[in-house]
């Protein structure tokens, strides 16, 4: 019997929920890291048992976390005590310094502000962690201010990727939840190929496991939110997601609008279709189903919850553009929850499972694709991302 | 008579927040061996020598300036604004008092 395991970051600590492969009964843990910001958790697919999560304070600044054991312990890599050292110890885990030697491709050093003036980039947390798709060691870090980070020794040092700073960094801008990395999917069919995303930047390609990048944001339009609707960078992109068999097709929840890419991202055409609202935070693709497509639907950006206080998960069974409800078990009056956009995940059983946390702190599961949900827990602080290992 | 040598070092005594706490896997406030001379950067230098999963919380790991929303506290004194290499009162330096770092208030 599979086991499903679900890690849950929050605003005040993370938890692990776990199931066998019914996905009726769950098991919740005690807050790990009460009190701090969990932003992501993530396992290694080349070892489910690594974990790595990023904590973050406002008082205590990023911290970086790391178990061997599916969550049951954890440490800070690299953390250790130097016996009777006074020199700089290991503990440089949490060390997060933008590369600006003349070596790595000249990186810029300031990107557009809020007041029109350039500022320097300054590190504020990292958003999300992307364990390598075959090296338990190796993982990726997307930061705030944008900038994507490797470790290639478990977490315990980081190294920039800089050559990302030199696709038009000067022109990206924070948005208002800041200027951030929040997206990394690393290509199971092209090794080299990474793809990133940035609020209020875009999506980015690189081709060569991280050394250069460019911009892939063509047919993306922000008629609203930029001056030139078709810049090249500049867009709101929310989300990004793949089916790992055809990773050339990418689905983008963008603030306004949910678009397609058929050719890795080098242009783009909306699906939005018949959605309520085409403005949301995640989107993610059926395990078994390349061509069915998962988002839900807010307001606007003014208006930071589901339209008709109705929580409706929308599926596409087309790959975009015909969608339909799903509101079986999801609360279909008063409301007002937001679901973030790293909050929403699928699982590899079969039936597909799904699983959503919401900022009024519900975990709400499905283990029939969609069609039916169900509240796996309640009452958790507000959720801030949701990733499922199915061991 | 000889004179006796100057102690090169004391043990001075740190209170740490909580959060800090659980992340150095420590309960109450912490001794430490601090070299002297006895300032804020020699007493942080040894908090994260023997502590190094603190590193980067208290102050920032490139400019070592101090967090904005960590406080420095003793014998009844905000020292947060002062020189990390001023001397740190008798007190602390002679372990009598702690060198309380704080989380400073959220407010609201």
């Amino acid at each position: 019997m599979s086991t499903v395991r679900l890690l849950i970051g929050t605003r005040k600590g993370a938890f692990i929920l776990t199931s066998d492969g019914m996905r009726k009964k769950w098991d919740v843990s005690s807050p790990h890291f009460g009190g701090w910001e969990m932003y992501h958790l993530k396992g290694s697919p080349a070892d489910p048992n690594r974990l790595y999560a990023s904590q973050t304070s406002s008082w205590f600044g990023q911290i970086i976390q790391r178990s061997d054991d599916g969550g049951k312990t954890w440490e800070t890599p690299g953390g250790e005590k130097i016996p009777g050292s006074y020199d700089p110890p290991a503990g440089v885990s949490n060390k997060f310094v933008y590369d600006t030697s003349a070596e790595s491709g000249k990186p810029l050093t300031t990107h557009q502000h809020y007041d029109g003036t350039q500022r320097p980039w300054e590190f504020k947390r990292v958003w999300h962690l992307e364990p390598s798709l075959t090296d338990p060691d190796t993982v990726y870090a997307g930061v705030e201010d944008a900038a994507l980070f490797r470790s290639t020794d478990g977490g315990q040092t980081w190294q920039e990727l800089a050559g990302l700073r030199d696709a038009k960094g000067n022109l990206w801008q924070p948005g208002a939840g800041g200027m951030c990395l929040h997206t990394i999917m690393l290509d199971p069919g092209h090794p080299d190929r990474i793809f990133i995303a940035i609020s209020a930047a875009g999506v980015f390609r690189s081709d060569d496991a991280g050394k250069s990048w460019r911009p892939v944001n063509k047919g993306l339009k922000s008629q609203y939110e930029l001056p030139d609707p078709d810049a090249e960078v500049g867009h709101c992109v929310h989300r990004i997601a793949m089916h790992p068999s055809r990773p050339n097709v990418l689905f983008m929840q963008k603030h306004w609008d949910v678009m397609r890419s058929d050719d890795a991202g080098e242009s783009w055409h909306e699906v939005s279709g018949n959605l309520p609202s085409d403005f949301g935070f995640p989107i993610d693709v059926h395990a078994h189903e390349p061509e069915t497509v998962y988002v839900v639907p807010i307001k606007s950006d003014s208006e930071h919850f589901p339209p008709d206080g109705k929580l409706r998960v929308y599926r596409s069974r087309t790959g975009g553009s015909e969608w339909e409800a799903l509101t079986k078990g999801l609360p279909q009056r008063d409301c007002y929850v937001n679901v973030l956009r790293d909050a929403m995940a699928v699982d590899s059983l079969d039936p597909c499972g799904l699983y959503f946390g919401t900022t009024g702190g519900q975990v709400y599961g499905s283990s029939d694709g969609g069609d039916s949900w169900a509240p796996i827990v309640r009452d958790l602080p507000a959720v801030l991302s949701v990733e499922v290992q199915t061991l | 008579m000889i004179a006796q040598p100057e102690p090169q070092s004391a043990v001075i005594r740190v209170v740490l927040p909580a959060h800090l706490r659980t992340l150095a896997r420590v309960d109450g406030e912490v001794q430490i061996d601090v070299k002297h001379p006895m300032t804020q950067r020699a007493v942080l230098d040894a908090l994260e020598a023997r502590y190094p999963m603190l590193r980067g919380t208290v102050r920032d790991h490139v400019t070592l300036k101090r967090r904005a929303f960590v406080r420095f506290f003793a014998c009844e004194q905000d020292l947060s604004h002062e020189s990390p290499e001023a001397p740190l009162p008798d007190a602390v330096a002679t372990g009598t008092e702690p060198f309380l770092i704080v989380g400073a208030m959220a407010g609201g």
